[in-house]
């Protein structure tokens, strides 16, 4: 049953990311003009000059005389069968020099914080529904209000002072000077794991009180279903009544948000790491859009649109996992 | 329903029996009191009731919605939830664990302590209303069951599964050892019913506490579990506290009655005195409501006959629906359903059709059809226009069926759900004129005689549906399919979410305005009862067919085919001098 699901999910993820690629091409090409238009007139605005011939030259070197079906051809059949994605224009480097060496630590950051998100709010969001209107209850809601309402940015600038002024912490980047081009070594993790914690927090808080206000909402409901007594005219002793049954049919929509956080966590991160100066993804995304490198920027957007159909079928087979409904159906 | 006697013999001899002399005093209930303590003051949810509860012995609790029965049973297991409390009374369990000396008073202990866990489930077992709901979607019937052998007994894991096994066929339920490892979701209705049975069995109780448990099944099934529950009552010797709306049900199985009405204990005695000759006005307000309900309505007989040869106002010809279940890889089309089957019907002008059914009939898709809520897959209904010519309803495109939308209406079963909660009564009654286009003046003076048609105040216009009552929101609705003038309504389940007393009442109004507004009513119910009360003919389906179709009267008192006689033989009637579950016909069509 279980096998059968997961093949049918495996492929249609296929078409899936075909249109994905299809669609993130496109929308980089859909603005006027290619790279070199924006390279030329940043060039002319630093009072350079470029010669026709030049620019032939280059539109040759990069193919951008070509129709943008064939680019897309290119690009795609390139990262399919070569794992090439394709030239950044603006870092003249392949795009996968670019993207894996950010890709990594975007990753262990976001990993992170989806693990932060949930060992916070799991605990906080069951304590809420079941002291629902308990002071607790307040102090956290007001809590949680308060890291939904707070934009990323500002909670970096905060905490980057509060850590310099308090700890003395060298702030932004994810390593101390020292070890930012070492190889890897304990002390160099040691390092890393000294300065995650504020990216972390501060990438985590916002999806955090989401998911509290999500858990409190549905165990809230299930607390009050018939299965709930029955398992109490039963005898069972309310801690284990409490974890076995309403907190497990409440995980639901807990986990399914994990589809939804994966993605949300390596975009949204993107003014965090400005202000961070975190050498992850969300910055370079940033500046290839501005710039018109397409290669670059169709990568990541395609990366990105892989990660969120990865984290809905994660969620999806935790959900069949956990729910036989579903794994029945 | 067949049962191996070997099957059930080995099982009882599983379940140890308990060792007390049969008429022995198990539970006593001493001027018991919970109080809800609400923003608005303190509610009185059960007010100061005594009852006295003996081995063997069936008690009946019986009153409508908001008696406090149910807070009554929650009460004794110590299971009222917040804000919920019990404030004064005593409840004197008898014999506890299996000592005739030891006595536990249950409104001393805490609610959350371990004492009173180690009584329930183990001396007091509890069976809910919802058997969808009560048991919990994600854990095998095995487990839930489990779990209480667990929690009671210090079986091994093997020696509980054995038992696990042996209480789902001592309840009947198929091929125990494979369906013991299914979810409730893999179960009927009346087979989770059965599973909750076994599980409150399963430390074998002294007493059995069900609350509502049959009033979410179907009447045949309402019969195989009252058979099932008289049984075990017997083989275990345990007390039953039955609590129930039905008086049907009582009259069935009751030893002893209390009738109970906001909270307090009206009246109690044994059944037999209580029907002959009721002493409270609500007891005999609660017993003349169902056996009004035992016939016709004299509204109905006093109007004159029906037409017989005027051409029908609605005519169904071979009427199918076929629904279409998905599965494999490709989610193509494996196999069909077929809810309604080649069903033909004639509504003539005036008449009240019934059509009755169990769930799974296809009656509710049969309604749905005819007015295309749902698309019917062959076949067509005739609408005959007041100008006499004929509309098949099955072809006619979007602007037509608008305009029939106005002259046939529907009445919902759920009085709660099918109101919208954001718009107020004027909104919700006045809607359907708005869309005809009518102006607001107007409309606000049609909507103002439409309440007082249908006996509710006209300064309740400013309010919402929370603010009312069941049985005034189904008058709202019946207000609102009142609203454009219709000539045909098709009312689904219009009564069954209702209390006995507001049924009859609901009926009456319903007569009432097709004798000053020229209606035909096709009228789906599961319940005998009203169709009798309402109806001039009767269609009654099963599994998606007509099987028989006639006079209400004489399908109800002389039926023909053999699954009516086996629907009809089910339904309990208000008599405790005429039991006949037990002697009921049974059914199982071929195939």
């Amino acid at each position: 049953m279980l096998s059968n699901y997961v093949i049918r999910r495996l492929v249609f993820m296929i078409p899936t990311l075909l249109a994905i690629s299809i669609v993130s091409f496109g929308i980089v090409q859909l603005p006027p003009g290619d790279f070199l238009d924006t390279y030329i007139s940043t060039l002319e605005a630093d009072g350079g000059d470029i010669s026709g011939i030049e620019i032939e030259n280059l539109k040759k070197r990069y193919r951008l005389d070509e129709p943008v079906v064939v680019q897309y051809w290119q690009w795609i059949t390139g990262i399919v069968f070569a794992g090439d994605f394709g030239w950044s224009f603006q870092y003249q480097r392949p795009v996968s020099d670019v993207l894996w060496d950010r890709v990594g630590l975007t990753f262990a950051i976001s990993l992170a914080s989806l693990v932060f998100v949930y060992v916070v709010a799991f605990p906080i969001g069951v304590y809420s529904a079941v002291k629902k209107y308990s002071v607790g209850d307040y102090a956290f809601t007001f809590l949680g209000f308060l890291g939904l309402a707070i934009p990323n940015f500002l909670l970096a600038l905060i905490l980057m002072y509060g850590a310099l002024t308090f700890f003395g912490q060298s702030v932004g980047g994810l390593f101390s000077p020292e070890f930012a081009e070492a190889p890897w070594s304990w002390a160099r993790f040691w390092d890393l794991m000294a300065h995650i914690w504020i990216p972390v927090i501060i990438i985590g808080t916002a999806s955090t009180a989401g998911l509290i206000r999500i858990m409190r909402a549905n165990l809230a409901d299930e607390l009050n279903k018939p299965y709930v007594e029955t398992a109490r005219a039963k005898g069972v002793s309310e801690g284990r009544l409490l974890m076995r049954y309403p907190v497990r049919l409440a995980l639901n929509p807990f986990v399914s948000q994990v589809g939804w956080e994966l993605p949300s966590l390596v975009s949204g991160a993107a003014i965090t790491s400005i202000v961070l100066n975190l050498p992850t993804t969300g910055p370079v995304l940033l500046i290839a859009l501005k710039s018109q490198d397409m290669y670059l920027a169709g990568s990541f957007i395609m990366i990105l649109s892989i990660l969120t159909v990865i984290g809905t079928l994660v969620s999806d087979l935790l959900l069949a996992w956990l729910d036989p409904r579903i794994r029945y159906k | 329903m067949d049962r191996s006697l070997s099957d059930a013999d080995s099982a009882v001899s599983v379940l140890p029996q308990r060792a007390e002399p049969a008429g022995d005093v198990v539970l006593e209930v001493r001027n018991l009191s919970t109080e809800f303590s609400l923003r608005t003051g303190v509610l009185k949810a059960v007010d100061d009731i005594s009852f006295t509860l003996r081995r063997g012995e069936t008690l009946c609790i019986v009153g409508e919605s908001g008696s406090g029965k149910s807070v009554t049973a929650r009460s004794i297991l110590r299971i009222v939830q917040s804000p919920g409390r019990v404030t004064a009374g005593e409840i004197l369990l008898h014999g506890v664990g299996g000592d005739a000396a030891r006595t536990v008073d249950m409104a001393k202990l805490d609610s959350r302590g371990s004492e009173v866990r180690s009584i329930r489930g183990k001396e007091i077992s509890m069976i809910f209303q919802e058997p969808m709901s009560s048991l919990s979607p994600v854990h095998k019937i095995g487990f839930q069951i489990d779990e209480a052998l667990k929690l009671h007994t210090d079986l091994d894991k093997k020696d509980r599964r054995t038992r696990t096994i042996a209480l789902l066929r001592r309840v009947e339920i198929p091929d125990p050892e494979t369906t013991v490892d299914r979810y409730p979701f893999e179960y009927s209705g009346g087979m989770r019913q059965r599973a909750m049975i076994a599980m409150a069995l399963a430390c074998n109780p002294s007493v059995l506490i069900a609350d509502e448990p049959t009033t979410a099944l179907d009447v045949t099934t309402q019969a195989e579990i009252l058979d099932l529950i008289k049984e075990l009552q017997t083989d275990f010797g345990m007390a039953v506290i039955f609590i129930t709306h039905d008086m049907g049900v009582v009259a069935e199985i009751a030893d002893t009655v209390c009738v109970m009405r906001h909270g307090a204990m009206v009246e109690s005695g044994p059944v037999g005195a209580l029907f002959k000759n009721p002493q409270h006005p609500y007891s005999r307000m609660l017993i003349g409501s169902a056996l009004r309900l035992e016939r016709p309505a004299e509204l109905r007989l006093s109007r004159p006959r029906i037409d017989e040869h005027k051409p029908p106002i609605l005519r169904v010809e071979n009427l199918e629906k076929d629904f279409a279940a998905h599965k494999g890889f490709f989610r193509r089309t494996q196999s069909v359903v077929r809810a309604v089957a080649d069903v033909s019907l004639q509504l003539r002008e005036g008449e009240n059709l019934g059509i009755v059914g169990e769930s799974g009939s296809g009656k509710t898709t049969l309604g749905r059809c005819l007015l295309r809520m749902i698309e019917p897959t062959a076949g067509s209904v005739f609408y005959r226009r007041p100008d006499g010519s004929e509309v098949d309803i099955s072809c006619v495109g979007r602007a037509e069926l608008r305009q029939i939308y106005r002259e046939i209406r529907m009445i919902f079963q759920d009085p709660f759900g099918s109101l919208n909660p954001r718009m107020t009564i004027e909104q919700i009654v006045g809607e359907p004129l708005l869309m005809m286009g009518w102006k607001p003046k107007a409309v606000r003076e049609r909507v103002v005689e439409l309440m007082e048609r249908v006996d509710l105040k006209a300064t309740f216009l400013e309010r919402y549906p929370h603010a009312f009552s069941g049985g005034q929101r189904q008058r709202i609705s019946i207000a609102r399919a009142l609203a454009p003038s219709p000539r045909v309504i098709v009312a689904d389940e219009a009564t069954s979410a209702l209390d006995v007393s507001l049924r009859a009442q609901v009926l009456d109004l319903l007569l009432s305005l097709q004798a000053q507004m020229n209606l035909s009513f096709l009228f789906i119910s599961h319940d005998i009862s009203v169709i009798r009360y309402f109806c001039d003919r009767v269609a009654v389906m099963y599994r998606g067919e007509i099987v028989e179709i006639g006079d209400a009267l004489a399908v109800c008192d002389n039926p023909q085919h053999a699954y009516t006689k086996a629907l009809l033989s089910a339904v309990p009637r208000p008599d405790p001098t005429q039991r006949r579950i037990h002697e009921r016909h049974r059914y199982v069509a071929s195939g």
